[in-house]
This record gives C-alpha cells, structure tokens and sequence, in this order.
C-alpha cells in the first residue's frame, strides 16, 4: 500500500511539472523587457525583472474585461440550464422521434463557424441585434446548447430512471421532479457544463469580432489579439496578457471545483 | 423561461449605441509602433475635428489574417466602416473597386492637388476608369537584402553599393565552409519565403517581364522563370535548419544575433532591426535584392472611402489630412517606412530610408503578388500553395505548371 | 421507462422546443446557406450566385487538389493521435484524484488551467517549445540522454518536430494495390510526423477538460456501488476496469464527441503552432477553408470545404445514434 502511494505521488508529481512547463515559459517571458524576449533565453529566468509586460497588457485588456464578464455570465447559465432541460427530457421523457431530434441537435455542434459568418450577420441585422451584446450571447446559447443538452443527456442516463419514477408516483409534476429531484444531483454535470461553455466562450474571438465590430463593446479575446501587430510582435506583452486573460477563467474552475462532489443517490432520492 | 426573456430584452436595451458625430476607421496596426503611427494620422484628425469621436477599429493579425474575416463579412453584410486600410492594386482593384465597395476620390485628388504630389505609376495603380480610391499613406520596400555586418568582417567579406546573385552564392559558399549559415529565413508563415522567391523572380527575369506575369505577357513555364526558380531553390539550400518553426522576425532576430548572415526581406525588418538596438551601417547593411537594383517592389498600405460611407464628411476630412505632407512624415517617422507623397522632408529620416527614397524616386516601381497588389486574391493564395509544397519536393516543374493552371484560372494567365 | 400520458408528451417537446427552433435556424439554416453556396461561382468579394456548371465542380476541384488531400489525412491521423491520448491521459488523470489525497483541489486546477488560456498564445509557446534548436530537444543534452546515445553508437536524438515533413508509415502502395486507379492520390498517405508535437500541445491543452469530464461522471456515481463492488471483495484495478469505467461509457461518448469537435475544427492553435506546415504536413480543414473564403475570397470553395468538414463528423455520430437506438430497444 505505502509503495502505490509513493507511486501515485510520483505519477501526480511528473504529471504536474510536464504541465506546469509551457505555463512557466509564458511566466519568465511574461516577466522579461520587449527587447530581451529571443528564443536562445526562452528557458531561463528574467533577469532583470520587468513589469512592463503585464502592466501594458492590464492596460490594454481591462476595459474589455467587463465587457467579457457581461457576455459568458448570462451566455453560459442560461445554455448549460436549457442543456439541462434538454437532457433531463432526452433520457428521462423520451419520445417517439425524441432521438433523432436529438441528433440533429448533436450534429449542428459540428458545424464549422467560419462558414456560417455571413448567413450570422445577415440574421443578426435582421433582427436588429447585431452589433449587440446580446446579439452575441444569442448566437453563444445557441450555439452551445447542443454540447451541453450532451453533456446532461449523458450524465443523466446513469441516474437511475426509478428516482425519476418515484418522484412522479409522488405526484411531482415533470418539471417539479426536475427541480427537486435532479437538479440536486446535477452538480458534477453542471461543473463540466460551465467550464466548458465559459471557457469557450470566454476564449472566443470569431464571433465576438464578427458580431461586435465597435471596440468599446468587444469581448477581452480581441484586445488580448491586438496586444500583438501586424509585423512585430512584443512577445512579453503577448504572454503577460494571456495570463492575465486567463484569470478569470482559471477563479471559475476553482470555484466550481467544488461541485465535483460523489452523488449520495439514496439521500437524494428522499429530499 | 420568462425570466430569461426579460434579461434578454434589458440587456439589448442597454447595448443600444447611439449614433453621435462619428468615424470608424478600420486597420491591422495595433501595437508597437504601427498602433503610435496610426495614433499620430488620429491626433492630427482629433485636433482639427475635437466633437468628432474616432473609433479605431484595427484588429491584429500579420497582414490582416484576423481582420479580413470581419471586414469582408461586414462589407458583404452592407455594414461597412467609413474607411479601412488596404493594399494598392489588385487587392484594392479586385476586392473592393470592382464590387462596388469603395467610392471615388477624384474631387479629393483634384482639389487637393495630389495628382501633381504622388506619382503617376502610384496613381494609375490605385485608379479604376480614372477615378483614384485610396489615399496611400506610406510605401514600404518589399526586396532589400539584409546583412550582418560584423559576421562578413570577421571572414573579411566586404559588400559595395550593390550584389550580383553570382557574388552571393559565392559568399554564401565561403560562410558555409567556415560553418556559418549563409541566408535567415522565418517561414512559419509561407509568405516570408514568398517575399525571397519573389525577390528572385524579380531580380533573375527584370522589371519588364516581371510585370508582365501580371498581365499575361510572360508565362510561369517560360525558360528565365524557370531559371529563377532554380536560383530560388539554391538559395533555399542555404537557409537556417529551423527556418520553418520561426515567425519572420525571429528570422530577423537570428540575423541580429550572428546565426545566420543575409535575409531577403521587406523593410519591415528595418524597425525590427532598430528595435533590437542594432545600428544602420555599423551592425547592419544592406543592399537591393541580387538583380534589382533601382527597381522597387512596392508594398503599400492605404485607406478608401466606404461607398455609402456612414459618416462620408468625416471620412473625407479624415482622407485630406492622410494626404497632407506632415501627417505622412509623422506616420511614416514611426512606421519605418517612407512618404507616399514626392514633397516629404527627407532630411528628417534616417540613411536607409533615404536610400529607399532614392531607390523609389530614381527607379522604377513594380507591384508585390505576396502582399496583394500584382495579382488577384485566388492567385495569391495559389501561389503561397505552390511555395509550400516546391521547398519541400522541390519539382521545379509542378512548381511552374501550377503556376501557370493557376494564373489561367485567376483570369490573368494566358 | 415512465407510462406516458400524451399531455406529459407533449411538455417534453415543449421545453425542447425553442433549442429546436433556434438549431433550425442558427444550424439547419446556416447550414443549407453554406451547401447552396458551395454549388456557385462565387469566388471574388463580389457575390455571384448563379450556379456552377457543371454543378458539383468545385467540389471535384477540391477533392483533387493536394492541399486537400493532405488536410483529409491530417484531420484522420490527428484525430486518432488526439483523442487517444486526451481520453487516456484524462482519464487517468481522473481515476488519480478520484480518492482522497491531501491537495486535491490543487493539483486538478492545475491540470485545468491550461484550458483556460488561449490557443493563439499556447500555439506560440509551445513553437517555442519544439523549436529544435533551442527548445525542448536541449533537453535531451541537458539530460544525459544524447551523451548516453552517442556511446553506444546511435545518433543523438534531435527531432526537427513541426519543421520534419517526413510521412512515415506510408500507405500508398496498398492503396494502389487495392484500388488500381488510386493515382489521383497525389500525396502520400500516412502519418506526418510533424502533427504528433500538435496532438501533444492540444492534448496537454485539452486533458484536463476530459478528466474534469470523467471527474463529474465519477462524481454521479453513488458511494454505494463502489462499497458494494468493494464487499464483493473486487480489488482497486478491478473496480475500476470492471465496474466503474463501463458505468462511465456515456461521459466517454460525450467525450470522444467533444474531442472529436475540438480536433475537425481546431485552428487557431495550429494556425500559430505550425501554419500549413512543410508540405502542407499540419494543413487542417479549418484552416484551409479559412484561407480560401478570407484570403482567396473563393467563398464556393471555402464552403466546400466545410460541408465536408459537417459530413465528416457524422462518420462518428451517426454509429453512436444507431448505438443509442439500439441500447434504447433492449
């Protein structure tokens, strides 16, 4: 027993420094002055320690951020609790066609942004949300309810259906057992849910670009892109402001870190 | 669900813009020097025109990689901005003249007096039926041959006003037995290996048949084209091993460091260079490209006129100071590039750029297919396919039956 | 499965039914847009929808283009390198910190920051990173390892990673075999050595959103089923190969599909990693339909490229759907 500790120590250990290896080089690059950034010194510490880098990016991001904030709040709440409802009907209420509905919701996640850019914009004139911010969360709950109606069904299906059952023999109403019932159990589902749909939309640029075109209400991705030109790049700045971007993200993941908790089924079941 | 709904509607309540006295300029210069060169153009603007609020919409991306995206969605989406940067020629010509995206300047050029203050070659190239639709703001010099000065004086190598390709292989044989790597190159983008194949084709087959490519006159498959391409396949034989996983101003930066000694590159690199604390003539040297010498590959960068311009007065304002002769010397002080206009204070820049003003007043002036201007888009995006594909195989002659199926296709080609 | 009154039917179609609409209009709708698109002659800024004749050439056009050939190769191999090893790491990842050890929080936070971060700037770093010259190959030196190689008489190891256009295990001569007018192949077909440093950066990217995954899958399995698979007196490893990870089948599927999104569409990482790379040897579908609509202004082709790209996905979804169907009559 006391040498498979040792083993997963050594294992978490490992795995820890080869992930932690491409943050460091963001890290000492970050902390370095514009001119002294090559290639030949990628690896060793910043010597001397500048904070230019991430003093310009700050300066540059922060009044994107907000707008950032404002846009994946709502966008991924409300795509991860459609995707709830879709996936709490799609393994528990299923009904005939109720699969190949499904799949036509499953294959539009593969669908290609590039290509749908022009047919986006034109909608989006027409019903005068475009240029919008809530133009741009409309296209980030559309487009992201079909991973997380995925993510829900596939997590549902192992809740056994019988908690569903007892519930309705109780005489809770289907979306009173959702509410009760599941949503209880849901924690760990809508962990994955949200760390998926905040960091994606979060880290989106083409959409936030395309939809928003006036800088003021631009999502910080487009700021993070402009820290670099067109020809030379200060490549302090550029990590610094990934970092920094990267914030907000990394304080959710640790935030809903705590939701991965193991389901007590049998708990549940008499709440 | 209702409860959505209402923070639906609230939330498209507040991001209503309201519509003042305004401008969108739209631009890839976002940062560095290019973003302050740009910030100049908008002070000038702002200090003339104080109630009137610019958006500078610029969006990063080596040559507009990012920003195209957005612009030709929003021109095709009939939104577009008052003004956005371009290219001369045939990405001007192609993309938004014949689509009917951009509006005459004519009155502008006339009342002005800029037909007599920029050059006719640069005008014919910017004007469709006689009717120019960009002011261009500077012009960059696409074929200069950088070298580090302090590597060919250790092997006592000395260079002169110019460089035959004879006399550069022949350094370039020296400095490889002496175990030093002749020639930089950064081609993680295919284009700054474009920018050395272009440069030869140029410098191997002349002016003349160089712009003839362009209308059909010359061919890809003829004999001196094929000559270039095995000039430019030598050349690529010389290269740094890890040229492929550098960006172009890594490139530089590994010429700057003494790893490798000449690079075949636009002036671009000039403020890369001076960025890295190098010195003109004391670290640095540089002449035209082998074989082209007095001859100018132009990359320009310039600003049109929206047609239906949502603020048209604003951006005709915006366009007259673009062209006044202290605004291009600002810009083109920050930007490492020279004057578009004839009449700039020379005085005022550094000995490279005087030598390319020399270069370009003196020579003749020939349009880049790397960066737009010679040829339309498709053509543009073949040939980078053709390089990527020829510096791996190297099969001279797929290289030049693409080119030739491709020109064909692009409409120019016989 | 539940008895069903039609009303109860009828409320499960009803919360579905705004995804549904806005899928027929955002998806269904854009999509059919970029299909019509793919059979006109648009190929300027200038619109031009009339149609190709003969319609379907611009599809022909592309399927004998190299270029194309080679992202098709690509997105197969990619896809098979990346999400073997995202889903192996991940999991693994998960089953580790699926116990109680001290740091817990720790260290899965640290497997998931770098899903946080940007794929511009990652794509950046980790060019830096394989750079051979000063990258991660001055390790092998700096280990001992090429010391060690040269004495016993092997070459020092010095990958050239994204810079090596070598295809190794090539299949071209059984294709021939196979099918005798396989000429129009007109690359090689095999693996570009130059996408497994791609597959570790976007594995190394995306591991930590699949052992989040697996850890919320494992979080739904009740403390009951272990303690019973436990009094059964099953050991870790069988617990693990024989009770939970099939349990876990449905959050793999998502996985794999999740993964499968990431690695049809991925670009920007490869777009700063690598580019098209040496001989088109890290070209992705996404990227090439970027360049075509946005650089060439060939929006037929572009378009093209994409509706491949939506019917490629299907190879898998549609083996999982009929899988569902067929689990859902038992």
């Amino acid at each position: 027993m006391k040498i498979q500790r040792l083993c997963l120590w050594l294992i978490l250990w490992v795995a820890l420094i080869v992930y932690l290896m491409p943050i460091y080089v963001m890290i000492v690059n970050g902390f370095r002055e514009a001119s002294s950034v090559s290639l030949d010194t990628m690896w060793q510490l910043p010597n001397p320690i500048s904070f230019q880098g991430f003093t310009e990016a700050w300066k540059m991001l922060s009044p994107n951020m907000q707008n950032s904030l404002v846009m994946v709040i709502p966008s991924a709440l409300l795509s991860s609790v459609i995707g709830a409802l879709n996936g709490y009907v799609f393994s528990k209420w299923r009904f005939r066609g109720s699969e190949l509905l499904f799949a036509l919701l499953l294959f539009g996640f593969f669908i290609p942004y590039q290509a749908i850019l022009l047919p986006l914009v034109r909608f989006l004139q027409w019903i005068n949300l475009y240029g919008t911010l809530a133009g741009l969360i409309l296209t980030h709950v559309v487009y992201g309810i079909s991973v997380t109606t995925l993510i829900f069904r596939n997590f549902y299906v192992n809740i056994p259906s019988s908690i569903v059952e007892a519930a309705s023999v109780d005489g809770a109403g289907m979306i009173e057992t959702f509410y009760r019932v599941m949503l209880p159990l849901s924690l760990p589902a809508f962990a994955v849910a949200l760390i998926f749909q905040f960091t994606n939309i979060w880290n989106d640029f083409l959409f936030g670009i395309t939809v928003v075109p006036n800088p003021q209400f631009q999502p910080v991705t487009i700021a993070l892109n402009n820290l670099s030109g067109s020809f030379s790049v200060d490549w302090n700045i550029v990590m610094a402001g990934a970092i920094l971007a990267a914030l907000p993200t990394a304080l959710v993941y640790i935030g809903l870190g705590k939701l991965f908790v193991r389901g007590l089924v049998s708990g549940a079941v008499k709440a | 669900m209702r409860i959505f709904l209402i923070a639906f509607i609230l939330l498209f309540s507040a991001c209503q813009s309201e519509t003042n006295k305004q401008i969108e300029v739209f631009s890839w210069w976002t940062s560095g020097s290019e973003a302050a060169a740009l910030e100049s153009v908008i002070n000038a603007y702002q200090s003339r025109y104080p109630d009137v609020e610019v958006i500078n919409a610029s969006i990063a991306g080596g040559g507009g990689s990012a920003a195209r995206p957005v612009l030709q969605t929003r021109l095709i989406g009939g939104n577009p901005p008052d003004t956005w940067q371009t290219h001369h020629g045939a990405e001007l010509m192609g993309q938004y003249i014949n689509p009917g995206f951009t509006s005459s300047l004519k009155d502008l050029y006339e009342s002005e007096g800029w037909y007599d203050l920029f050059s006719p070659s640069l005008i014919d190239m910017i004007s469709k039926d006689g009717h120019p639709h960009l002011v261009v703001l500077n012009l960059h010099r696409s074929n200069t041959l950088w070298f580090n000065k302090h590597v060919l004086s250790e092997h006592q190598i000395s260079i002169g006003e110019s460089l035959s390709i004879e006399e550069l292989f022949q350094i370039a044989e020296q400095l490889e037995n002496a175990e030093v790597t002749p020639m930089c190159m950064g081609d993680s983008g295919i284009w700054a290996t474009g920018i050395m194949f272009e440069n030869t084709l140029l410098g191997t087959i002349g002016a003349d048949r160089y712009k003839g490519l362009w209308n059909g006159t010359t061919t890809f498959n003829d004999p001196d084209v094929m000559e270039a391409i095995r000039v430019y396949s030598q050349l690529l034989d010389y290269l740094n091993d890890d040229h492929a996983a550098l960006s172009w101003d890594q490139g530089a930066d590994k010429l700057v460091q003494g790893k490798c000694t000449f690079y075949s590159m636009g002036d671009w690199a000039y403020g890369e260079f001076i960025r890295d604390g190098f010195k003109e003539n004391i670290d640095f040297g540089w002449v035209a490209h082998p074989g082209t010498d007095g001859i100018h590959l132009m990359v320009t960068d310039g600003f049109t006129l929206a047609h239906n311009a949502p603020h048209r007065q604003e951006t005709m304002d915006m366009l007259q100071i673009m062209g006044e002769r202290e605004v291009q010397e600002d810009f083109n002080l920050l930007k490492g590039s020279i004057c578009a206009r004839n009449d700039c204070d020379r005085s005022r820049f550094g000995p490279y750029l005087q030598w390319a003003i020399d270069q370009y007043e003196y020579g003749v002036s020939v349009p880049t297919v790397i960066h737009g201007s010679a040829a339309p888009a498709d053509f543009q995006q073949a040939l980078n396919d053709a390089l990527t594909d020829f510096v791996v195989r190297r099969d001279k002659d797929v290289f030049a039956e693409t080119l030739v199926r491709e020109a064909r296709a692009s409409g120019f080609g016989p | 499965m539940i008895k069903q009154h039609w009303l109860v039917q009828h409320k499960g179609a009803l919360i579905l039914l705004p995804s549904l609409i806005l899928t027929t209009i955002f998806i269904y709708g854009f999509i059919g847009s970029s299909f019509f698109f793919s059979l006109t002659n648009w190929r300027t800024l200038a619109i031009d929808l009339s149609l190709r004749d003969p319609l379907w050439q611009t599809y022909a056009d592309m399927f004998t283009m190299p270029r194309f050939q080679a992202d098709l190769r690509n997105t197969f191999v990619f896809t098979l390198l990346f999400i073997g090893l995202a889903t192996g790491i991940g999991l693994g990842l998960a089953i580790l910190l699926d116990r109680q050890i001290s740091q817990k929080g720790w260290f899965r936070n640290t497997f998931l920051f770098p899903y946080a971060l940007s794929f511009i700037v990652t794509g950046v770093v980790w060019r830096w990173i394989f750079n051979p010259e000063t990258g991660i190959n001055l390790f092998f030196n700096f280990l001992g390892i090429n010391r060690a190689l040269e004495a016993a008489g092997m070459d020092p190891l010095s990958p050239g990673w994204t810079t090596d256009p070598t295809i190794v295990f090539s299949v071209n001569q059984l294709l021939y075999h196979l099918w005798p007018d396989g000429r129009v192949l007109q690359i090689e077909w095999g693996i570009p050595v130059a996408l497994i440093p791609i597959a570790i950066a976007a594995t190394w990217q995306l591991s930590g959103f699949v052992m989040a995954m697996y850890l919320g899958g494992l979080g739904g399995i009740s403390s009951q089923i272990r303690d019973a698979a436990q009094i059964d007196g099953a050991g870790e490893i069988r617990l693990y190969s024989s009770v939970i990870i099939p349990m876990l089948n449905p959050i793999t599927i998502s996985t794999i599909i999740i993964l499968l999104h990431v690695s049809l569409k991925i670009f920007d990482l490869v777009f700063a990693m690598s580019g098209v790379g040496p001989g088109f040897a890290t070209d992705v579908p996404a990227i090439f339909v970027f360049e075509m609509m946005f650089k060439a202004a060939r929006y037929n082709l572009g378009s093209a490229a994409s509706i491949v790209m939506l019917v490629a996905s299907s190879v898998v979804i549609v083996p999982y759907l009929i899988h569902t169907f067929k689990t859902r009559e038992s």
